[in-house]
């Protein structure tokens, strides 16, 4: 993470109705959590019809915009493949993309997720990239645990506890 | 709620706990981004809300209630003021004894919307108080601010936020519930609530000297203050960009304004003073500039091409340098399309086939403009559909006439459609004309809110239920058909483009996102759909 005084930045970007908004409130909610500043801000309004949606999330000591400001992202967490070469731009030099690529390897195909081996189906897919995300960040297990559980109907919890734990282990 | 809790709210959760705990009697409005949430939030938190046909008839059910000495909060989007621009301007007359306050979202850079105007210029034309906050903090202070003004000055506040302040989560401390207590009467006051001009007359007086009282107040409110910093530039700012001018320039002196009418004068008079370098950093119109300008503040504005889109912190560093070169295009994202199942999708096929002259309206619906179908020919505000088609259908020679079919949604015909059905009995034109009602049973574009047409409330309780067949048959409509699937539509269609008859095609059919939704709470209301 940064040093005191800058916070640290982060663009999560994805298509309306893969839960981008929703991993955006969990990250949000585990730095509230961890007893950072955080701002989240994003642009939503015809999301549900499968068009490009973003969120920044921001936290630290002190955080004055909500906005990310353009190419100033630590990480960029991409939710569709589809959406990577439109939001590179928001990355910093030196910062971290997380995408897709990450957690169902090149070429991976998002439809075919629920066949995999793997605790990841297209709906929790978000978590998994929170939890590969959560690697880079220094808040406890129990702290996402509790963000997850927050921003999550019950009966999916455990669902999305592994999932997280899933995308944990994929660090390269 | 214990006081001073840390939470992590957005603009529009921070409006509705305020709303609360200032004991808000009833909160009305009519859905629009990015307006939205604050009624379903203050519902849901035990507030009394409910949404209205649309925002002039939710703004004047707010002014009976404060007239009734009780507090009331109306939300719209920055267009639904337009809506209610009727009463807005008059309620600055009567006033108010219970607080009202009138939640404006705009929408610099039109991330949900039809156009960007800028509503601190309403304010200023009504003489109204606006105020600005900048973020979820200042959403909750200034909603209750807001509340306490009103009271003091019987006067209507308005809240101008924008889609930045909506929708950014920050953390608030809120404060301890403040209701009021008192009961809601009415005093009779012809003098003060019927506006016949010999009543006007002094009422705008009146008026003009409230605000000249509310002016003073504004010169020393601890909500429009000056940051010390460098004095060889100094800021003045409102609303979310004071955030990002706090973030892009650390060390100059910085003058927030959050009274945006009346304005400080005075005090920005003295920090422009103060400073070798005065310069307006404003969203949108260049209205802070002007009004400090007319009152001949020396100071800098921004360059035309900023008027356009939001602010951010690399544009204000733009701006401080003076730098009118060509910005980076923006990042061309995916736009929203049309729900796979979505039962809008056959209608436009059909009236493609048909080749149709489609006069169109506002709500997912309107997302037929794009490809595939490509297939809607105007879009202007709520409600022009009807209206508009009926004067083309006035002015085209009769071939082409006979082509042109006025289509909405079932939220849209609640909020404006009604007076267009009147219009069309009333001066049929000589071919006829075809209105389209896509009933989708919710108002699916702003996030599946209920109307007067679903028959439930706000918080998805049975309620009367608008018939929309049987309005349309009261109001003299001779042919009205209701459909359900595809070859009905396309049949009803078919048949009215070779009739010369006023005709209404109801194409009956349920959003496919909120299918399950609504049977659940159609259930749950014992009626079976
Ligand atoms: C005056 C005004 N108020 C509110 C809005 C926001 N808005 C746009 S379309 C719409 C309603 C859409 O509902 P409906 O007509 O039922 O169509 P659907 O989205 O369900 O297809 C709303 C609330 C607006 N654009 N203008
Ligand atoms: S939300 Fe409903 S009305 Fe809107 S595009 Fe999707 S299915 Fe159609």
């Amino acid at each position: 993470m940064n040093n005191k005084n800058v916070p640290t930045n982060i663009v999560l970007a994805g298509l309306g109705g893969q839960g981008v908004i929703r991993a955006a409130n969990i990250l949000a909610e585990a730095a509230f959590i961890a007893g950072c500043d955080v701002k989240q801000s994003e642009i939503h309004g015809m999301s549900q019809r499968g068009g490009s949606v973003s969120s920044d999330v921001r936290f630290g000591e002190c955080v004055l915009s909500p906005m990310v400001p353009t190419g100033q992202a630590d990480y960029l967490m991409v939710l569709h493949p589809t959406q990577v070469e439109n939001n590179l731009y928001q990355l910093k030099e030196g910062g971290v993309l997380l995408s897709t690529r990450n957690l169902i390897g090149e070429g991976g195909d998002m439809t075919v997720l629920d066949i995999d081996d793997t605790p990841l189906t297209s709906r929790n897919f978000n978590v998994g990239l929170i939890g590969l995300l959560s690697t880079h960040l220094s808040f406890s297990d129990d702290v996402w645990h509790e963000a997850v559980r927050r921003h999550l109907p019950k009966k999916v919890h455990e669902e999305n506890i592994a999932a997280f734990a899933y995308g944990k282990t994929l660090v390269k | 709620m214990e006081p001073k809790e840390r939470q992590l709210l957005s603009g529009n959760e921070a409006v509705a706990l305020a709303a609360l705990h200032m004991g808000v009697a009833l909160g009305t409005g009519y859905p629009g981004t990015p307006s939205t949430e604050i009624l379903e939030r203050f519902s849901s938190i035990g507030g009394k809300a409910q949404w209205a046909p649309n925002e002039k008839v939710a703004l004047e059910v707010g002014v009976g209630t404060a007239w009734a000495n009780a507090r009331a909060l109306v939300t719209m989007k920055h267009v639904g003021v337009n809506v209610a621009a009727d009463p807005f301007f008059t309620m600055a007359y009567t006033g108010v004894k219970g607080g009202l306050v009138l939640v404006s979202a705009d929408d610099p850079g039109m991330a949900s919307s039809q156009n960007e105007q800028d509503n601190r210029r309403y304010a200023k034309a009504a003489g109204l108080v606006m105020l600005e906050p900048a973020d979820a903090q200042e959403s909750y202070d200034m909603t209750r601010l807001a509340f306490e003004l009103s009271e003091e000055y019987a006067i209507p506040v308005i809240l101008r936020m924008t889609t930045r302040v909506c929708h950014s989560k920050a953390i608030i401390h809120a404060g301890l519930p403040a209701i009021p207590e008192r009961e809601a009467h009415f005093d009779r006051d012809a003098t003060r609530y019927v506006m016949v001009p010999g009543y006007a007359r002094p009422a705008h007086r009146r008026l003009r000297d409230k605000l000249k009282r509310i002016g003073q107040y504004s010169e020393g409110a601890p909500i429009n203050f000056a940051v010390p910093g460098d004095k060889s530039l100094g800021i003045v700012t409102s609303g979310v960009c004071y955030l990002h001018v706090r973030e892009a320039f650390p060390e100059a002196s910085v003058f927030k304004v959050g009274m945006s009418y009346p304005l400080p004068i005075e005090k920005i008079r003295e920090f422009a003073g103060s400073v070798d370098r005065c310069l307006v950093v404003e969203e949108g119109d260049p209205c802070l500039v002007e009004s400090l300008r007319t009152e001949g503040i020396l100071c800098e504005g921004k360059d035309e091409m900023y008027r356009f889109g939001e602010l951010n912190v690399p544009r204000i560093r733009r701006i401080v340098a003076r730098d009118t070169s060509p910005e980076a295009p923006a990042a061309k994202g995916k736009p929203p399309q049309l729900c796979q199942g979505c039962p809008h999708r056959m209608a436009f096929s059909v009236l493609k086939k048909y080749d149709c002259i489609i006069m169109g309206d506002i709500g997912c619906y309107t997302l037929s403009v794009m490809a595939p179908f490509e297939s809607m020919d105007s879009c202007l505000c709520m409600g022009a559909s009807i209206t508009a088609g009926l004067g083309m259908r006035h002015a085209l020679p009769d071939a082409e006439a006979r082509r042109v079919v006025s289509i909405l949604g079932d939220s849209t015909f609640m909020h404006s459609g009604l007076t267009g059905l009147a219009e069309m009995v009333y001066n049929p034109p000589k071919t006829g004309h075809i209105v389209i009602i896509l009933d989708n049973g919710t108002t699916a574009m702003t996030g599946m809110q209920e109307h007067p047409g679903t028959g439930r409330t706000l918080d998805h309780q049975a309620t009367g239920k608008i018939v929309f067949e049987e309005v349309a048959r009261a109001m003299g409509v001779t042919n009205v058909v209701v459909t359900e699937g595809p070859p009905d539509f396309d049949k009803a269609v078919r048949e009215a483009l070779s009739k010369e008859e006023l005709t209404l095609i109801i194409m009956r059919r349920v959003c496919r996102l909120a299918e399950t939704k609504i049977a659940a709470y159609e259930l749950a209301a014992g009626r079976c759909q």
